[in-house]
């Protein structure tokens, strides 16, 4: 199957069920796709397809033709940051960091549709990405930061 | 290692240590230093003035062999040496070194020796030092207990200081100007006029001197890194997806394994797997202990294969229904059982008369599950072995590997990598030993064992199980008697177990949280059981004070509510040390404590000792019409001096979030001898949309350095229970507290 990820055309020889997480981490060497859990329970192999934040372990590789997969290392052009990121540094969100990607990607998209988002908002739809670390209080702070920032352009 | 080395290592905790450390070995072999791992291979140019710093002509190395868990123990431990080398952050990389006896850890014996913090009779600091110089002598290097911070503060910052002295002395030999008009900035010594000599150019030099002893370590007002906020070294590593962990190791002609192991820890009986064996991409399947693994391409296809294989497993070891566990906990209050009475103060019998209250506490089985799963990367040869992997105890994990391989322990090279959490997960070896067992039967081919979520789960060594007995009695207002008797498993004893080690004396961790509990109850009195024959358990975050404190704080409020007395005031009465006394009144003052309440919102205190380090927690909750929900935490934590006040309080938050997640959702079960919670679905721990706010206050009353990892644990799960029962009149005494009321 034939797909992009990050504005790179790929093919892929793989069997139809292999889950997208697998496909991008072991025959692309995208790391920071995480595996956590495999059954959509942790949101750390969140990627965008299309435009929206989804949980590439529940992807079989036969869904993906003609696919624009976008994962944490395309999320900003070249060397640039998204302001995810930047949010995410100002506030050093991260402590192990093994969900940090997901929970970026998941507020992307967030931020994409909502872009003055409450607590509230931002509770319901990051309810699903799982920081054992416990890192809550600063990823709400952090994604009012990028809102903020998103705004000034 | 030396033939003492190994006798010490074989009794090297509480009881036979105090001996061992203080008669058997002599002064000699505990003042003599261990020799400097990066002094072998210096290649020319380079010099080393101790086992942390590492200079070249191109670039500066420092050695940070705490292993990072996602605790910052990396950023800590470059900190330290930064701040006395006038290093700035972009200057030097970090290694986490090799593992050698040199790094062993200074103060991880501190908390294991049976000694209240605030203790520092003959006793007290005899023990402590004896078991100090065991820990020297096996050299054991380890992350774990809190200890990264006190072992690192004053061994790190000297361990700068003597690299700066040295440098300058370089300086002055190649310029002819004194040392003591020498200045040293960001990476480069300074000459009266400014001239800028960088640590890099002056390697040569310094390698042909003595280093400087005793070089004076900076004032605390000098600090220009310590107790400022600062940005954590892998920060934008970890926010820009780049960070590298152990499961994202390659290594060249790499293949990748899955495992089942026996998930009721018993025997492998058989196994089919003629359809695995024909699975796209499968290479192999071989047998390893008590389980199969299977070879393939990629990760997902040995994930595949390895769960197509029928096998035929063995009963467990253990109980195989929950009613079992608990059935053996609870008689386990017995004389045969008792592992130590550790504190008998006042008058016990004649003070628990009269109404008397009475209450029993239950903590389950909770399992670690940090997010990245465990793995380990693994390549044999005749010539040594090679892994990859985040782990807590390098120079164990070498001796375990040579166990399986034939090789000495010294030839197993040890490449420790950033982990995705641990929790005490990562202080195991089975995936470690798995891996090394498959690539035993391949030699040459490096492989990168996976565990699936599912094995992690089935073979999390969880928390210990146990229950309390509690009685009390309250008179004039006041507090008057707690007796509180304690059953758990030893975790210490399982954990041990598993590396061939005995404890000697008592566990220190059945009671931890409520033994040395810094409070003055008149009459007060702590027994421990310990419970054989249940599933093995492992240190999980805090490990004793984890279930203990809530025993503990859980039942004081009970009998300062029969007492008629307020939760905080009484607590401070009670308080038997300055340090309990200054987080409690932090806290007080922080969650404006007594101020009146809204109908269904109550406040919780609880404040437990763990580490060394008091830490008081309230939480503020609110009985909505769906449930509890938990408003605020405010937590104020003494520590002595905080290193980096930004990781300070994201760990805090962190310790909290842990605490109180697990306390309000988790428990491990065991049906058919296995655990039924296999996934995130079964055992959750807290999601955002149940974090409260949490306000953090580092109380730094200048003493003893300690670490903060664990410490605010344990007083999370009382404090909520106790503002449930200030919102709702419902006391909670068993976790996970889902069982008896609903969280939104």
């Amino acid at each position: 199957m034939q797909f992009t990820v990050n504005g790179t055309p790929h093919e892929v020889d793989v069997e139809e069920d292999m889950p997208l997480l697998w496909v991008l981490r072991d025959e692309l060497g995208l790391k920071s796709v995480k595996y956590g859990c495999g059954i959509a329970q942790c949101g750390a192999c969140t990627v965008h397809i299309d435009g929206f934040a989804t949980r590439s372990c529940q992807v079989p590789a036969s869904t993906l033709e003609g696919a624009e997969i976008t994962t944490l290392e395309g999320l900003a052009p070249g060397d640039t940051l998204h302001a995810v990121q930047e949010a995410w540094i100002a506030h050093q969100v991260a402590q192990c960091g093994y969900c940090q990607s997901g929970q970026m990607m998941q507020a992307a998209d967030l931020l994409a549709g909502t872009p003055d988002p409450t607590d509230e908002d931002i509770d319901s739809i990051m309810g699903g990405n799982l920081c054992r670390c416990g890192t809550y209080p600063r990823i709400r702070a952090a994604i009012h930061d990028a809102a903020a920032r998103l705004r000034e352009g | 290692m030396s033939k003492l080395g190994k006798i010490a290592r074989r009794s090297f905790l509480v009881g036979a240590a105090a001996f061992a450390g203080g008669i058997a070995f002599g002064t000699y072999m505990v003042r003599r230093p261990h020799a400097n791992p990066l002094a072998d291979g210096l290649d020319a140019g380079e010099v080393t003035f101790n086992p942390w710093v590492l200079i070249g002509p191109e670039r500066i190395t420092l050695i940070t062999p705490h292993a990072d868990l996602g605790q910052g123990a990396m950023h800590m431990q470059a900190t330290l040496l930064a701040e006395e080398m006038d290093l700035e952050p972009g200057q030097f990389d970090t290694d986490f070194g090799a593992p050698a006896a040199a790094y062993w850890n200074t103060a991880m014996a501190g908390d294991a020796a049976p000694f209240r913090s605030s203790d520092h009779g003959l006793m007290a600091r005899t023990t402590r030092g004896a078991m100090g110089a065991v820990f020297k002598i096996i050299g054991l290097q380890g992350t774990g207990g809190s200890s990264s911070t006190p072992d690192s503060f004053d061994k790190l910052r000297q361990a700068g200081a003597m690299a700066r002295e040295t440098l300058k002395l370089a300086a002055a030999q190649e310029t002819g100007i004194a040392v003591d008009r020498l200045a040293t900035d960001a990476g480069a010594v300074v000459l009266p006029d400014g001239t800028r000599l960088p640590y890099t150019g002056l390697a040569a030099t310094a390698a042909t001197l003595e280093p400087v002893e005793d070089a004076p370590l900076r004032q605390p007002s000098e600090w220009r890194l310590i107790g400022q906020p600062t940005e954590r070294m892998d920060i934008v590593a970890k926010s820009t997806g780049q960070q590298h962990y152990g499961i994202d190791t390659e290594i060249e002609g790499m293949v990748h394994a899955a495992v089942r192991i026996n998930p009721r820890r018993g025997a492998l009986n058989g196994y089919d797997a003629s359809t695995a064996e024909t699975m796209r991409g499968v290479q192999t399947v071989l047998e390893v202990t008590d389980g199969v693994a299977a070879i393939a391409d990629n990760t997902w296809r040995a994930f595949q294969a390895v769960n197509a294989i029928d096998c035929d497993w063995g009963p467990a070891p253990y109980p195989a229904e929950m009613d079992g566990h608990w059935a053996a906990v609870a008689s386990s209050f017995t004389d045969e059982r008792l592992d130590k009475e550790w504190r008998n103060d006042g008058d016990i019998d004649a003070a628990l008369t009269g109404d008397v209250i009475e209450a029993e506490y239950r903590a389950p089985y909770v399992a670690h599950q940090p997010l990245e799963p465990l793995n380990a990367v693994v390549r044999v040869t005749e010539a040594g072995v090679e892994v990859w992997t985040g782990h807590q105890m390098p120079r164990f994990l070498q001796q375990m590997v040579a166990g399986v391989t034939g090789h000495e322990p010294e030839q197993v090279t040890f490449h420790n990598q950033f982990a995705g959490g641990s929790f005490g997960h990562r202080l195991e070896f089975d995936h470690v030993v798995q891996a090394a067992e498959i690539a035993n039967q391949m030699r040459g081919t490096p492989v990168k064992l996976t565990y699936q979520r599912e094995e992690d789960f089935a073979h999390d060594f969880p928390r210990q199980i146990g229950m309390a007995r509690a009685r009390g009695a309250a008179a004039d207002g006041r507090v008057a008697a707690t007796d509180i008797q304690i059953a758990t498993v030893s975790s210490s004893r399982s954990q041990m177990g598993r590396l061939g080690q005995s404890v000697p004396g008592p566990d220190t961790q059945i009671p931890a949280g409520v033994w040395n509990a810094p409070y003055a109850i008149p009459s007060y009195r702590v027994r421990a059981y310990a419970v054989p024959g249940l599933a093995p358990t492992s240190s999980w975050r805090s490990v004793g004070a984890s279930t203990g404190g809530f025993f503990g704080e859980g039942f004081l409020d009970e009998v300062i509510h029969a007492a008629g007395a307020d939760p905080l005031q009484e607590r401070l009465r009670l308080a038997s040390n300055p340090r309990a006394r200054a987080v409690l009144e932090a806290v007080g003052e922080m969650s404006d404590w007594g101020r009146s309440l809204p109908e269904g919102r109550g406040l919780g205190l609880a404040m437990v000792e763990s580490f060394g380090v008091p830490v008081a927690e309230v939480i503020e909750v609110e009985a909505t019409d769906r449930g509890i929900r938990i408003h605020d935490v405010w937590a104020a934590a003494e520590v002595g001096t905080v290193v980096d006040p930004v990781n300070f309080e994201n760990h805090v938050q962190g310790a909290i979030v842990w605490g109180l997640g697990h306390a309000i959702n988790c428990e491990i079960t065991y049906s058919d001898g296995m655990a039924n919670q296999l996934n995130f679905d079964q055992h959750d721990g807290m999601r955002i949309w149940q974090a409260p706010r949490i306000a953090v206050r580092a109380v730094e009353l200048g003493g003893d350095v300690h670490g903060i990892g664990e410490p605010p644990v344990p007083p999370a799960a009382p404090a909520l229970a106790n503002a449930i029962f200030s919102a709702t009149g419902q006391r909670l005494r068993e976790m996970p507290f889902s069982k008896l009321v609903d969280f939104v």
